[in-house]
């Protein structure tokens, strides 16, 4: 369809921009996603103050405004505090919609993780349910490495 | 607080598709309403603040881009904020109390229609842990949505209250996109966008531009028409959803709380005659009204339930229509404000609340209202 301002022809530009970017993950993501990646295990820091164990890691303390030192490893599983249920599709969502998107407190972490949830019908999902991480068997270092968390 | 006033605000209508127009095209038109509303031309102007979002532009340092449509062309200071149009309100105020500048003009624009906003609010998320996960602004608000819900027992009922409550206010706003008279259930049984958030629970996709003039000193007082700042915070929370407990603002709280000391505001529900707040999300309108201390937390339900922020009420909330009928995003805030200062001067048309002396302006900035900006305006 065309559209008009008076007897002008409105012109439209299509285009998009493309920047590639290479991001730093840091010492302290670093070894959070190694650990995953070789271990299948799940790695938080622990605020020397307040002790909230933050998962995903952190090299100093949200709320107290300190450096972290000391590292603690969590549960696979924990609760899930909230979630939604995306009805819609978009290039980024990497399966098929519905998509699942939940905050997870996994047991031992202050911190929720957002994260996907997997294995379950949607109108099974509820909040407060337990939920445990599932593992990718070709893993890069990647948030993604965990596939998921699925009802247990 | 000093004398500072906001003297001229200006705003395009809020469309679709502003096919017809660049972005030029829009800031220009709202500098000048602005400009013609305070009785100035930019001679008055001492410097321009420009807010807009690079992503949403297409193009880095956006604001170059307007330059021209908002005075910088004619030798002027010019600066950016990318953020809510609040917020670069608040840094205008700021340069007029840094003793250099009396008067400031801030300009907002930005064009929803002309790009992808799922696409565009994910890459507000980090990119290592959440961005991969698929977060947007519409699914991370979901899951605000149901925190809240949950830890407070609010219900899908009293949020869709606000979007029929928001539109109805709109159908006698002139500048609203979206005006309809709708039934709660109508809100309940639109299409579900990200569960529990329906369609109608939803702001729009927009475009708009939006003006205001600030002004100091004897600017300020030999103003036309001057709605004086009473009160004005900001405040950030946590970037990582995770880290904040999403049921609540206290980003909100404590802005709220700064701004209403500046102001002498002890008793906010019954001291502010008019409310312009954030309401991206139908939900949020209850949780700012929580944050704003208009009611205990958790209380927000209750709140509309009583009718109190309907336009006949005690404390009406949005009588423009607020976000839901029509979602700019950086000049959203900014509008609120405009919207406050028309109310304080009786300019509000059909949509005037009888008798505003204080009127509160409410933005907000980052994923589910990580960052609040609170202004009292007033006579």
């Amino acid at each position: 369809m065309t559209q008009k301002a008076g007897d002008q022809e409105l012109i439209v530009y299509k285009s998009r921009i493309k920047v590639p970017y290479t991001w730093s993950v840091g010492e302290v993501g670093s070894r959070f996603l190694t650990e995953i990646k070789e271990n299948q295990k799940i790695w938080g820091t622990r605020c020397p103050v307040c002790d909230a164990v933050f998962v995903p890691p952190k090299k100093t303390c949200t709320y107290c405004f300190v450096p972290i030192h000391e590292w603690t490893e969590v549960k696979d599983e924990g609760v899930l505090q909230t979630y939604t249920i995306a009805r819609y599709k978009t290039d980024l969502i990497p399966q098929d919609s519905p998509q699942i998107i939940g905050i997870i407190l996994l047991d031992g972490a202050d911190t929720g993780l957002v994260h996907l949830i997997g294995e379950a019908p949607p109108e099974k999902i509820k909040v407060g349910m337990r939920v445990k991480a599932v593992f990718n068997k070709d893993r890069k270092g990647h948030i993604l490495d965990i596939k998921h968390f699925k009802p247990i | 607080m000093e004398n500072i006033a906001v003297v001229g605000v200006g705003q395009t209508k809020i469309e679709r598709n502003k096919l017809g127009d660049t972005f030029a095209d829009m800031v220009y038109e709202a500098t000048k309403k602005a400009l013609d509303d305070a009785g100035m031309t930019m001679d008055d102007i001492d410097n321009v603040i420009t807010t807009s979002n690079d992503f949403w532009d297409g193009r880095t340092i956006s604001t170059m881009a307007v330059n021209d449509a908002c005075g910088g062309g004619l030798a002027k200071n010019m600066s950016a904020v990318e953020g809510d149009g609040t917020f670069s309100a608040f840094y205008g105020m700021a340069r007029i109390l840094s003793g250099v500048y009396d008067t400031t003009l801030v300009v907002s624009h930005v064009k929803g229609s002309e790009s992808e906003n799922v696409l565009i609010t994910n890459a507000i998320f980090d990119p290592l842990y959440m961005r991969p996960i698929g977060l947007d602004s519409i699914n991370s608000s979901a899951l605000q949505m149901r925190r809240y819900m949950t830890k407070y027992g609010i219900t899908e009922e009293q949020c869709a209250k606000v979007s029929v409550k928001n539109h109805k206010n709109a159908l006698k706003n002139p500048y609203a996109q979206i005006a309809m008279d709708i039934s709660v259930d109508d809100v309940l049984n639109s299409r579900v966008i990200s569960d529990p958030l329906k369609l109608y629970d939803c702001s729009p996709v927009s475009d708009a531009a939006a003006a205001v003039i600030l002004a100091g000193g004897d600017k300020a007082k030999k103003a036309k028409k001057p709605v004086w700042v009473k009160g004005v915070s900001y405040t950030a929370d946590a970037y990582f959803l995770g880290d904040r407990d999403l049921a609540d603002a206290s980003a909100l709280d404590k802005a709220a709380l700064e701004a209403y000391e500046m102001a002498g505001i002890e008793d906010p529900l019954n001291e502010i005659d008019v409310a312009e707040v954030y309401d991206a999300f139908s939900y949020m309108e209850l949780m700012w009204y929580e944050g704003l201390g208009f009611c205990p937390p958790g209380g927000g339900g209750k709140l509309i339930d009583k009718g109190i922020t309907e336009m006949d009420g005690d404390l009406p909330v949005n009588p423009s229509g607020g976000l839901l009928s029509g979602h700019p995003v950086t000049p959203g805030g900014m509008i609120r404000l405009i919207e406050a200062v028309l109310q304080v001067r009786g300019d509000a048309g059909e949509h005037q609340v009888d008798g505003v002396k204080t009127a509160l302006a409410h933005g907000i900035n980052g994923a589910c209202g990580q960052s609040h900006c609170v202004w009292i305006v007033g006579r």
